[in-house]
């Protein structure tokens, strides 16, 4: 197997593993376009790494965690419906983004790779990254499990239990942005929420326990990286829409089998 | 307070967006006591045992809370997503480390067939008892109940309110209850309060064995399905004030049950 696609298959698959639980999440609390709109800011981090002249990488998490601080912030205030609220900010930063990636840095950057990702030029310094990120953020995860059905279940309940729902909120939105800005380098601004959403719903399907949905979530997640992958360097196709049409038709065939309650 | 107060609520008002929520509203809980709060729709209700909850923060007035006060609270609604896949045994435990056996709340509660069961193909009535349930298993020393028989059927109503009656008893804890109905109200409550953004009126419910316009509305089978003695009773309102159109207070000699009329629909 030539390096390039071992990287990537280890790229993949560290962003599959942790898209499984926290896929789960987006999907329990109806978070897809929360997603987008991180994924979204994403571009417009670039933009200010590319400016500032610090690591894009870095660049990219700073700015979604803030993003994502700025969304807490305004559904606190109610005074717009949230869906609204994302869907002016997901598209105007995406806008935004556009505009500033080709006023200020012109050739220098492949905007291509960043809507649609470019796994296949992950290199030993990007997996250390997406590594420590997807493993770290699975830790927190799991010491954060029982809080995080707690309010996803019913939220005042889990407050009047003592859980403390702001923090437990705050917390998972800004893992997932942290998620987010390594899942760019592997599918692309455009196609995160995807990666995120499809195998937990394929997962649904299968699995009677939150526990296992993740899981079953991460191993669907990571066997379309592996099909998305071969099908790009067999027939040469992008390799991050590859990855989602994998995870689609996993989708399509779970589609065959009864619910299972 | 004393030892037997749980909360007491002096003066509080709720404030959104410039306009009373609720206004001016006294509440006193206490150990094996029952109050079941009642009133129309958007009169608070809602609002008051979510400040007394501590879920929102109150703009006059003051809460106490006896120290470390623990609080079993059974929400009006559940919504969850289909896609979650959580069977009832899960959704109890998901409170946290249980105070009271989980075996012995199941059976008190009647769902003990039902630990496997998705939370999602429960009927209104099992879903209560659920909630009841996961209240139960913190041992609280305060239930507050959110209209806890809406959606259930007329037995299953007697049914719930002698089990929270029966458990008041037991474990002698504080009981509020909110009231989907204007006129008939758990019959071992100790006291009702008539809420319209602020107290309108509180006190015993009468009995309702001796009632016959009561008996001729509902027959006497609410009577005989939890036994000799009935688990609901009728309550009697008596306003001195009345409101205007717009909830306003206005101070009259009228009657009471009369000027009680406009905003309540029995």
């Amino acid at each position: 197997m030539p390096d390039f696609l071992l990287n990537a298959l280890l790229g993949g698959i560290a962003v599959a593993l942790v898209a499984g639980p926290l896929g789960s999440f987006a999907v329990w609390r109806r978070m897809a376009y929360f997603g987008d709109t991180l994924a979204h800011s994403a571009l417009l981090g670039i933009t200010f790494g590319l400016l500032l002249g610090v690591n894009l990488n870095l660049a990219v998490a700073v700015g979604c965690l803030l993003l994502a601080l700025i969304l807490v912030a305004m559904q606190n205030n109610r005074f717009l419906a949230t869906d609204t609220l994302l869907g002016i900010l997901s598209h105007s930063t995406l806008a935004l983004g556009l505009v500033c990636v080709s006023l200020f840095s012109g050739t220098r950057i492949d905007l291509l790779a960043y809507l649609f990702g470019d796994i296949l030029s992950v290199n030993t310094g990007d997996l250390i990254t997406i590594w420590l990120i997807s493993l770290g953020v699975i830790a927190a995860l799991i010491w954060l499990w029982r809080p995080l059905l707690a309010i996803t279940v019913h939220e005042e309940l889990a407050q009047v239990e003592g859980i403390p729902v702001n923090k437990v909120r705050t917390a998972l939105m800004l893992l997932m942005a942290l998620v987010i800005a390594i899942a760019m380098k592997v599918v692309g601004v455009l196609l995160i929420t995807a990666l995120l959403i499809i195998p937990a719903a394929a997962s649904r399907r299968l699995t009677r326990t939150p526990e296992a949905m993740a899981i079953v979530a991460s191993a669907l997640g990571t066997t379309a990286v592996g099909l998305g992958l071969c099908a790009s360097y067999f027939w040469d196709s992008p390799a991050g829409p590859s990855i989602v049409l994998a995870a689609a038709l996993l989708f399509l065939l779970t589609l065959t089998r009864k619910q299972v309650l | 307070m004393n030892d037997a107060t749980l909360i007491r609520a002096q003066g509080v008002g709720v404030i959104r967006n410039g306009r009373h929520l609720l206004k001016n509203a006294d509440l006193t809980l206490e150990a094996g006591k029952i109050v079941t709060l009642i009133g129309p729709n958007g009169a608070g209700k809602t609002t008051l045992v979510r400040s007394v909850l501590g879920l929102i923060k109150i703009d006059e007035g003051k809460i106490e809370c006896a120290p470390d006060l623990r609080i079993g609270y059974m929400p009006q609604k559940l919504h969850l997503d289909a896609s979650l896949p959580l069977n009832v045994e899960r959704f109890l435990l998901l409170g946290g480390k249980a105070r009271a056996n989980l075996t012995e709340i199941q059976q008190l509660t009647g769902i003990e067939k039902l630990s496997k069961t998705p939370m999602q193909l429960l009927s209104g009535g099992e879903t209560q008892r659920v909630l009841l349930a996961r209240a139960l298993l913190r041992d609280p020393q305060l239930l507050v109940l959110d209209e806890p028989v809406q959606g259930v059927d007329v037995s299953g109503q007697s049914a719930l309110y002698a089990l929270i009656n029966d458990i008041r008893k037991a474990r002698n804890c504080g009981v509020l209850l909110v009231s989907h109905d204007l006129h008939l109200v758990m019959a071992t409550t100790d006291t009702v309060i008539c809420l319209n953004q602020h107290v309108c009126c509180h006190g015993h419910p009468d009995t309702v064995t001796n009632d016959p316009a009561y008996l001729a509305l509902f027959g006497a089978g609410l009577a005989e399905t939890a036994g000799a003695k009935p688990q609901v009773a009728l309550y009697h309102h008596h306003h001195d004030h009345q409101h205007d159109a717009h909830g306003n207070v206005i101070k009259g000699g009228v009657g009471c049950s009369d000027a009680c009329e406009h905003d309540h629909h029995a």
